[in-house]
């Protein structure tokens, strides 16, 4: 099976992906929501929530299993994606894009720490 | 004990006892109303609060006695409990509780309160004390606290103990190492206790690789903890080599008592080299399973954690029984010694059935699994099996074979855990099923794996309820009666 990988996008082992725009906005991957497959709930941060990358940032429930979601970079949290709190089925329908879950004010934009999209694509299959 | 009812007997002049005045007002209160008496009923009540802190009415359901009878026998029947049919749930031992256990629980005088003296309590004392010494016995072990509420709740009891013990050591060890096969309560109780968890993996055969241990070991090891047989039913052999590695790295052994029943009689994990080892009352000795009310995780120690017991602990003292506090105990996981009644269930079921019935029992648990194994088409990747094994369901979900078997009348195995099998389907009839409900189980196993992909994507269709969407009950959750008509 293939998973959508975006060029754009770096990714963290633990499949978050950080698409880098000004702030640098966060979801999970393609990949990701499929092995966990129906979501059913979404817990994130607030505004204004400072992160350390690696850190977690909230938790993802789906009918198998409750996962933490951790960050890719560091920074404050500037937006929140708030459909998710009805609509956690976006993350299943559309990870890149209505799934998305936070947008990150980075104090530390080194995204050449993530995994490229390769390297990404290497760890899924 | 009298069974005379409480009316009778008040009728003959001769005052209910008064646990019986209780239960028979108690009841009186609560009949629903017959259909002609059934309405609005208003009730004036006499309130402090201000008037804008109270209201008129409250909405609350009404249904007359019929109306609720149907109800509950609905609900009965859509239920399936180990008393409807065979019930082969993988790892978790789903013994029928016998009658006579439960008859002796409910006897008045089994319902003693715990804050009697001492010298009132000599029978409840003396029953504690010997379960303690029965449990010490069938484990290998030199002293069991019967405190802890759950299987899962003895884990992490076990784990206090074992912190407790290096730290009284002067050791700071910070993890304990869980084969990945492990139920998820182990890697939960070590967490719970402080302890990074690192995970082992199985070798090709399904049993602990002794060379990933060995890499795993250090002096930060505090314990190892394993279940033998394992998750897939595999008796790990190097056993006494893995305690000796576990032990030279300063570590304990912890033994998750869930598979015991495979070994009653025959091995003791204090034999193998085990340190500290829980025991599944409801598993292994009939108990009623938990299920969230009250049960029982005792947990077992060899002698060098005696005094890291919780608090109380029960002793001989001469010609009588005493409570007392384990030297340097971890304290109290639970209120008094533990949930009695479930603990007098296990010590009537231990007591019948003896050394040979317990013996038996661990017998034909193998037994059944073995020739349930046999009469079935799934391939069963590991072997040779104790009393479990996980069946594959190959190119099938397990999920849907599993829903499909619902069809012909019996519960389901475990599914798709452990995650070593693809599909698992991880199934322990227990010693109570006779050859005759193995080969139900046998064919509903078959049928399922001859079921084609429409069929299984819409199993179950012969059951009372439907294939439950567990999406949207977990998306949209109605938790209220209030909530059905919407």
């Amino acid at each position: 099976m293939s998973f959508e990988i975006r060029d754009d996008c770096r990714y963290r082992e633990s499949h978050e992906w950080a698409h880098p725009n000004g702030v640098v906005r966060v979801g999970l991957t393609d990949f990701a929501q499929d092995e966990l497959g129906d979501v059913v709930f979404v817990e994130l941060p607030q505004e204004g929530d400072a992160l350390s990358r690696g850190e977690e940032f909230g938790v993802i429930e789906s009918i198998k299993a409750v996962s933490d979601l951790y960050a890719p970079v560091s920074g404050e949290v500037v937006a929140v994606n708030e459909r998710l709190f009805d609509e956690p089925e976006l993350v299943n329908e559309s990870p890149f894009e209505d799934g998305w879950m936070l947008e990150i004010e980075p104090t530390d934009a080194d995204l050449d720490a993530l995994l490229s999209p390769g390297e990404y694509r290497d760890q899924t299959e | 004990m009298s069974q005379q009812d409480p009316v009778e007997r008040a009728n003959e002049g001769e005052e209910p006892l008064r646990f019986e005045q209780a239960s028979w007002q108690a009841s009186e209160e609560t009949y629903e109303p017959l259909l002609s008496e059934k309405g609005t009923r208003e009730v004036t009540v006499e309130s402090p609060l201000p008037d804008d802190l109270t209201r008129d009415s409250v909405e609350l359901p009404e249904v007359e006695e019929p109306e609720l009878a149907r109800h509950y026998t609905r609900l009965s029947e859509m239920n399936y409990g180990v008393e409807s049919g065979p019930f082969p749930l993988g790892s978790c031992t789903m013994k029928y509780n016998p009658k006579f256990t439960e008859d002796l629980a409910a006897r008045p005088d089994a319902s003693v309160h715990p804050d009697r003296s001492e010298q009132a309590s000599q029978g409840t004392l003396q029953v504690l004390h010997e379960l303690q010494g029965y449990l010490a016995d069938i484990g290998g072990m030199d002293a069991v606290t019967l405190q802890p509420p759950a299987g899962a709740a003895g884990e992490f009891t076990g784990i206090l103990i074992a912190k407790a013990y290096h730290e009284a050591n002067g050791e700071e060890r910070s993890e304990v190492i869980v084969p990945e096969s492990a139920h998820g309560t182990n890697f939960a109780s070590a967490a719970m206790a402080g302890y990074d968890v690192v995970s082992l993996p199985s070798n090709e055969d399904g049993r602990v690789d002794t060379e990933a241990l060995d890499a795993a070991l250090s002096e930060e090891t505090a314990a190892l903890m394993l279940t033998n047989p394992n998750t897939l039913g595999l008796f790990e052999r190097d056993i006494e080599e893995i305690a000796d590695m576990v032990h030279d790295a300063g570590g304990l052994l912890y033994y998750d008592g869930a598979n015991l029943n495979a070994l009653l009689g025959r091995a003791r994990p204090g034999d193998m080299g085990f340190d500290v080892m829980h025991y599944n009352v409801h598993k292994t000795f009939a108990t009623p399973h938990g299920g969230g009310g009250p049960g029982a995780g005792p947990v077992g120690v060899v002698e060098e954690l005696r005094e890291f017991l919780p608090d109380p602990h029960v002793r001989e003292a001469g010609d009588t029984y005493e409570w007392y506090t384990p030297a340097q105990s971890i304290g109290k996981v639970h209120g008094y010694d533990g949930n009695w009644l479930v603990l007098l269930k296990a010590h009537a079921y231990i007591t019948r059935l003896g050394d040979a019935g317990l013996t038996d029992a661990s017998a034909k648990a193998v037994l059944n699994a073995n020739y349930l194994a046999e009469q079935i088409d799934y391939e069963i990747p590991f072997g040779p099996f104790h009393h479990e094994f996980v069946a594959s369901a190959g190119e099938q979900d397990a999920a849907d074979a599993a829903k499909r078997m619902l069809d012909f009348g019996v519960h389901p195995p475990t599914t798709k855990w452990p995650e070593i099998v693809p599909e698992a389907l991880m199934t322990e009839p227990t010693e109570i099923e006779s050859k005759r409900t193995l080969d139900q189980l046998a064919a509903a196993f078959d049928a399922a794996k001859e079921s084609s992909d429409e069929t299984l994507a819409d199993a179950p269709d012969r059951t009372a309820a439907d294939r439950i969407d567990q999406t949207e009950a977990a998306r949209n959750p109605r938790l209220s009666w209030q909530a059905l008509d919407e």
